[in-house]
């Protein structure tokens, strides 16, 4: 038997598979009857399938090298991770909550700020903060929604707790890997398809294209939309292809936009100019446009903000959405959901010191051994300070960057993320997880993935899940716990 | 179709029928230099002039070696046009517009730039060069044949096409004006001059073609009125030309185009080809690459990115 469940490993974690004595949770039971009855062979071939499909179906990511990038299969563990249907109802309807939330926070933030006078939120935060946007101030995106497409990233405590580690309100990314690594599992798996009932994942695309299209300052005709990349180079360029494919659009770049003098966006075409009104742009607030933003960017538009300010062409995500992306701000969701919607939180956030409060700054300094420390406008898992698993220098170095500027650092305690049963070489041990789920707010209707991207760190012991920092992903299954 | 996307189908196409052009060259005048004495042999010299590139090269070689004319033809970076720079560069083109070639494109430009890159000392090798240069040959054609058949026969394809044509018009002018040059410099009574006609056919891959349209024999003058004026040959200038006006046609704001194009046709059809020699023909064929390069001007301003 190629499995060896028996002496499956996972310690004090949680695992989402595998309950405290060893046997399958109620949603996993089909699964690993399916997996405990394939041979070693069955599995290597199973695995060189999931190889081939990425390779052959040009699933990659890009690493940046020393001055050079690379091109890298796409690496996903054949083993799904599962989640019971009725746990994920209860998920969404709290990322619902949050992002409706954080839709209004920034909203108000350039505009009233009543958060700030009625004194929930601290207005130092907003004027040291580098993600708030000056020149955003007094604009109203259509329907008032700024972060139209939001990916938060959940963990899973050893109690079982799922918390919100972190919102990505940028330029969020993973989406079609998602969808890919449910592709290649039904290529893989087939068999596993028909006797388990698998919620589908393959909306998104048309979901995605739908919200796009209801921000078109021209509700009338059909609107223009296009995607717009920072290139080749981006390490997310295999995602803007597929999704401008996927959803049957233009993949433009900076230099084929232009704004005119009545501040409209057009592509350039064959057939001289065209209208643009819906922009999915995925490049950074800072280099979309040279004329408003940095003046030395090659990848941007001059006059996009302009043509944005006067509503003749949404940007998806609203410049400026990142405000709200930042660590620090993460801590006041709670304060925010019951500011704007007097509700009580429904999925918690990981308990976070804000280094900028002199209790917490004492309490991070003197534990930082026991801690996460993270900076507040990171992402892809750069400038992480994981403290059990540093030395004591890295802790005196990091020690010395918080005390330098304390509001742009965070600690979170060192959390136990779950695991999932994963191949590694011709054993399967538990590894860590998390989970990506993507939220598409359009202002009339919300739409969450089912289920989302799981990342995991492929490295035995290791919590470091980037695909950037050498992680790995999985196929994520919804399912009805009665039919597993 | 976005310029950009337009603009970099065409030099997709156009580095892919350059690769296949070099690689001809090279397979035809080494077969030629082994039927040649060795001192009126023409010798590796003439391939420089064709592909343009004569004071570039002398920046870096100081003779005409076998060695070194293949190595700056086929694997030198410094050479803009050479086999390996031309299979990066529509590899780099195919890159970008990823999302609307077909995958399987895609896949077969990026192998033929790995081959190349990986075979680059066998390349130079006399022994295994030809088979090499042959495989370099038949994918690119493979490239071709996957496009006709697996991409949407619309604006792309015709910037696809209209590149791949422009190239092969472009080459086929360079070598009949390289080809006749060191002819020329031959002594009459020598019974090679045959054999080097015989070798301009095969390196435009025209030699059985030539024989079915124009007879069996090998006439200066016959090859080049074939050359210039077949319509049905796929690398003669007059096919080449009609072909690009055909694309044309299909495209927005085309009056500039089809003027240029056009002018081209009928300055061709004017020329009376038992007096195209020598200098004469030369001029000719100077003033051709100009139009072609003027079609390719007007073709960049009225449709691509400026």
């Amino acid at each position: 038997m190629a499995i060896d469940w028996k002496n499956y490993q996972f310690k004090s974690f949680f695992d989402e598979l595998i309950d405290k004595d060893g046997k399958p949770r109620a949603h996993s039971h089909k699964l690993i009857k399916f997996l405990s009855d394939l041979s070693d062979s069955d599995l290597n071939s199973a695995r060189a399938a999931a190889d081939f499909a990425i390779k052959e179906m040009g699933i990659t990511f890009t690493v940046y090298g020393e001055g050079s990038s690379i091109d890298r299969n796409w690496p996903m563990d054949i083993i799904p991770r599962i989640i019971d249907n009725r746990e994920w109802k209860k998920i969404e309807i709290g990322l619902e909550q949050r992002v409706k939330a954080l839709n209004m926070f920034i909203n108000d933030l350039y505009h009233d700020q009543k958060i700030i006078k009625d004194g929930i939120f601290p207005k130092e935060l907003i004027s040291k903060s580098v993600n708030f946007r000056q020149q955003c101030m007094g604009i109203t995106p259509p329907h008032n929604i700024w972060a139209h497409i939001c990916g938060s990233d959940l963990v899973r405590d050893h109690d079982g707790t799922m918390y919100v580690l972190e919102d990505n309100l940028r330029v969020p990314s993973g989406v079609s890997y998602m969808l890919e690594n449910r592709s290649v599992m039904k290529r893989v798996f087939p068999e596993m398809f028909e006797h388990i009932d698998i919620l589908p994942v393959n909306d998104y695309s048309s979901q995605l294209f739908d919200m796009l299209c209801a921000m078109s300052p021209r509700p009338h005709d059909t609107p223009e939309v296009v995607v717009l990349t920072p290139g080749i180079f981006n390490s997310a360029y295999f995602e803007h292809c597929y999704l401008a494919q996927e959803m049957g659009c233009e993949l433009v770049e900076g230099r084929d936009l232009q704004v005119d003098k009545n501040d409209c966006v057009y592509m350039k075409t064959i057939n001289g100019l065209r209208r643009v009104d819906v922009i999915y742009r995925r490049i950074d607030d800072l280099f979309i446009d040279p004329e408003a933003f940095n003046p030395d960017s090659q990848l941007g538009v001059p006059g996009l903000l302009r043509a944005w300010r006067a509503g003749n062409v949404a940007l998806v995500n609203a410049p400026g959405a990142g405000v709200a992306d930042d660590k620090v701000v993460y801590t006041y969701v709670p304060q925010m959901i019951e500011y704007y919607l007097s509700e009580k939180m429904l999925l918690p956030n990981v308990e976070t010191y804000r280094c900028y409060e002199p209790d917490d700054y004492k309490y991070v300094i003197e534990n930082i051994e026991k801690l996460v420390v993270k900076p507040a406008n990171e992402s892809g898992g750069y400038g992480l300070l994981i403290g059990p698993k540093s030395t004591k220098k890295q802790q005196q170095e990091c020690i010395a960057q918080i005390k330098a500027d304390p509001r742009n650092y965070i600690a979170q305690p060192t959390l136990s993320l779950s695991t999932v049963p994963t191949l590694d070489g011709d054993k399967t041990e538990g590894r860590h997880v998390d989970l990506r789920p993507f939220v598409l707010s359009s202002g009339k209707q919300t739409y969450v993935t089912t289920g989302g991207l799981t990342r995991v760190a492929m490295v035995k012991g290791s919590l470091v899940v980037n695909s950037s920092q050498g992680g790995g992903s999985k196929d994520t299954w919804i399912v009805d716990g009665e039919n597993s | 179709m976005l310029s950009r996307v337009a603009e970099t189908l065409y030099w997709m196409a156009r580095n892919v029928e350059r690769a296949e052009n070099i690689a001809r060259l090279v397979n035809v005048n080494n077969l030629l230099l082994m039927d040649l004495p060795k001192g009126v042999s023409p010798g590796w010299e003439p391939l420089i002039h064709i592909i343009g590139s004569h004071e570039n090269y002398l920046e870096h070689y100081s003779d005409f070696t076998e060695k070194n004319v293949l190595t700056y033809m086929t694997i030198d970076k410094n050479n803009p046009s050479s086999l390996l720079n031309s299979l990066s560069a529509a590899r780099e083109n195919t890159r970008t517009v990823r999302e609307v070639v077909p995958r399987q494109v895609w896949e077969s430009i990026n192998s033929l730039y790995l081959y190349v890159k990986e075979h680059d000392v066998e390349l130079i090798n006399k022994r295994h060069r030809y088979r090499h240069l042959s495989h370099v040959i038949d994918s690119a054609l493979m490239v071709f044949g996957i496009l006709d058949a697996t991409i949407s026969h619309n604006e792309g394809f015709t910037f696809i096409r209209f590149g791949s044509l422009l190239e092969r018009a472009d080459m086929t002018t360079r070598i009949m004006d390289v080809r006749s040059a060191t002819m020329r410099d031959m002594p009459e009574d020598l019974p090679f001059e045959n054999i080097q006609w015989m070798s301009v056919l095969r390196s435009l891959s025209a030699y059985q073609m030539y024989r079915q349209e124009m007879g069996i024999r090998i006439k200066a003058e016959n090859i080049l009125e074939f050359m210039l004026l077949s319509k049905a040959f796929p690398r003669a200038i007059t096919f080449c030309l009609n072909e690009l006006k055909g694309l044309v046609s299909t495209l927005p704001n085309n009056t500039e185009m089809l003027k240029h194009i056009d002018h081209s046709i009928d300055d061709l059809h004017k020329q009376d080809i038992d007096a195209l020699k020598g200098k004469v023909l030369h001029e000719y064929i100077d003033e051709l690459q100009i139009d072609l390069a003027d079609i390719h001007s007007e073709l960049a301003k009225q449709y691509f990115l400026v």
